[in-house]
């Protein structure tokens, strides 16, 4: 068995709300309320949901982006939320992050040298002529070429941005990348290619990937496994195919009926949810997914159900699989 | 077959900039016969948003020239006067677009948003019948509370209520031909399949004619009859759902597909097409997709390829194909 790269505990984040005449908190959005999971040395985990379930304010977390309220992030046997500010700035050069937007995430007056050379510069590379090396060692690994360095951002396509983006997030050997919807501002056709890339990179430099993003046909093409997201809560988690072929939570299903298949042969039935996703600011009691469920119970209004093993390593939260009685 | 209500032949957009005209649609030919849900696919900058805007006439006369013929019951829309697109818009052809955000005016109240296209296009109706309809066009798109949420104000709304709305707004004139402008792209999956169900019982209910123009193979696949796939400004294949499904035929059409991601069934490796979509204009001999082509050859660099009908009726632009000389259109 391969070692536990980043292990996770009962992670929440909420944010106040501010109002009032002296702008006392007068609540919290719970954007992530507590989660567990842990990423394996090498392996790629998915994080999917709908928008506002949390899923980027994860990751966010994980690289101290976000504090967390409460919780523990534990990465190669450090926990993170007790380092320093100035000792997370260090540990950073561990984890990196990939950004949804490639054309808000490159600073436009910088050309894609400087902007490769800064995490070189921040974790201490202090010979120039090395850290130009670097550089076009970069360019070469994502598939660019030497004579992109001199250019700035806005001369560059969608695809090639990301590129640079993810030559960035290499540049000072990272263990683990935080990919916050790398391609869903890509075309069908360049998001393969980035897909590949990500791929091609994760092998040859044993990377270990979390991959948060909200379109399931991506999330299963990349990742081992994947966890399923809702209002700040995870709803399943399990190896990708599992997750996929038999999915145990009724969301899950729900949410996998609901993508359109490019294939005119499928027939398929369409669980079809009334409603929309309901304010993290005035989450529902008990399970936060029974306003919509088609398989709502007795006290799937009143009891938040556990997350826990239903079968060899398929979590879900769900009263569905409570003891059966 | 009756005549198509929208016959669009040989439509060409151009943009005016400073080193000369950029042909972003061109020389493009299709129809759509009442009722039918005709899918538009292709990349970014494949010019599928530009031919909506030239049907709609949205496109800035100043800066941009439009030419080709497009025909809605037998009328030429290039030809026909502002005063007669302000008819047409709205009451015979309405669009609905990408942004549910952007394209409901934050000032005004739904109620008020709804009416404004009804008493327009129909000066005798009262502020109260126009209420009304107003209140049948939102229960139509499934909105509950109809009778408050015409005095509400777009920011109260969540993202799907808000394409509702748009979509109400779109179909409250009755229009014959609903033009759908990524409708379902900002959307997450659920509420985009709630919009999908809700424009296909529209499209049964009215028999208005729709145009999907979309990127997403898999909508496409759910919801349209008949496909066009575009690349850089042109048409490269066109068919029935199924045809183009089962047999596609162009190069692009086949990468397309192959690189989606599948989520049923994983793959080592997806399928690319490699390099970019070309910047309008840059291209100026041979095949379009030729430079990103793996099957390409000498004269794919060279000539131009017409779109030509194959045996089972699909078309398609490509090189190829060129044997079947006898199916020419």
């Amino acid at each position: 068995m391969t070692e536990t790269l980043l292990k996770v505990e009962n992670l929440k984040k909420f944010f106040p709300i501010h109002g009032g005449l002296f702008g006392r908190q007068v609540g919290e959005v719970k954007a992530v309320d507590d989660i567990s999971f842990y990423i394996k040395k090498g392996e790629t985990l998915g994080l999917v949901g709908e928008s506002g379930c949390g899923k980027s304010t994860t990751g966010r977390m994980l690289l101290r982006l976000l504090e967390p309220t409460q919780g523990t992030i534990e990465f190669d046997g450090q926990d993170l939320t007790k380092l320093s500010k100035e000792e997370m700035r260090k540990m950073r050069k561990e984890i990196q992050m990939v950004f949804q937007d490639p054309f808000a995430s490159l600073n436009p007056r910088h050309t894609v040298e400087k902007i490769l050379e800064e995490p070189l510069i921040v974790h201490g590379v202090k010979s120039k002529e090395e850290r130009k090396k670097r550089v076009r060692e970069l360019l070469e690994t994502v598939g660019l070429s030497n004579w992109h360095a001199k250019r700035y951002p806005h001369q560059f396509s969608g695809g090639q941005r990301q590129r640079i983006g993810i030559a960035r997030a290499l540049a000072v050997h990272p263990k683990l990348i935080v990919a916050d919807e790398p391609v869903s501002a890509l075309d069908v056709s360049i998001q393969a290619q980035v897909l590949n890339l990500l791929q091609d990179l994760q092998k040859e430099f044993g990377l270990t990937y979390l991959f948060i993003a909200h379109d399931l046909g991506v999330v299963r093409h990349i990742s081992d496994r994947v966890g399923v997201m809702y209002l700040g809560q995870m709803m399943e988690l399990a190896d990708s195919e599992a997750l996929y072929d038999s999915p145990k939570h009724p969301y899950t299903e729900a949410l996998l009926s609901a993508v359109p298949i490019p294939d005119v042969h499928v027939k398929k039935e369409r669980i079809v949810l009334k409603g929309d996703v309901p304010s993290p600011a005035n989450p529902p009691t008990g399970c936060p997914f029974h306003l919509r469920c088609p398989k709502v119970m007795g006290n799937c209004a009143s009891v938040r159900p556990v997350f826990k093993e239903v079968e060899p390593g398929h979590y879900a939260a769900c009263h569905l699989y409570d003891e059966q009685m | 077959m009756a005549t198509p209500v929208l016959d669009v032949k040989r439509l060409k957009t151009s943009f005016l900039t400073d080193d000369g005209p950029v042909t972003v649609v061109n020389e493009v030919d299709f129809h759509v016969h009442a009722g039918e849900v005709l899918g538009i696919v292709g990349e970014s900058g494949c010019g599928k948003s530009v031919t909506s805007l030239s049907i709609m006439g949205l496109v800035p006369a100043l800066t941009s020239k439009v030419e080709g013929e497009i025909l809605y019951k037998g009328e030429n829309l290039t030809q026909a006067s502002d005063k007669r697109m302000r008819q047409i818009r709205g009451n015979d052809i309405a669009m609905i677009f990408q942004e549910p955000m952007t394209s409901l005016n934050p000032l005004f109240t739904i109620g008020s948003q709804l009416t404004e296209a009804l008493r327009l296009h129909n000066k005798k109706l009262s502020k109260k019948e126009a209420a009304q309809q107003a209140i049948a066009a939102l229960k139509k798109v499934g909105l509950a509370r109809a009778d408050e949420l015409i005095n509400e104000y777009p920011h109260q709304l969540s993202g799907g209520m808000r394409q509702r709305v748009m979509i109400a707004m779109a179909m409250i004139c009755n229009p014959q031909i609903l033009i759908a402008d990524e409708p379902t792209t900002a959307l997450d999956v659920t509420i985009q399949a709630q919009i999908l169900e809700l424009m296909k019982k529209l499209n049964e209910e009215t028999n208005t004619a729709i145009m999907m123009i979309t990127h997403d193979l898999g909508v496409v696949a759910e919801l349209c009859q008949r496909v066009i796939v575009m690349y850089a400004g042109k048409i490269v294949e066109e068919g029935t759902v199924e045809s183009i499904f089962n047999h596609p035929s162009h190069p692009y059409t086949i990468g397309l597909l192959r690189s989606v991601p599948d989520m049923r069934r994983k793959k080592d490796r997806l399928f690319s097409i490699p390099g970019n979509v070309p910047k309008p204009g840059s291209l100026k001999i041979g095949c379009q997709f030729a430079p990103r082509c793996s099957q390409a050859h000498e004269k794919c660099l060279k000539e131009k390829p017409e779109l030509k009908a194959l045996p089972n009726g699909q078309k398609v632009r490509c090189w190829l194909y060129e044997e079947e000389k006898e199916y020419i259109v």
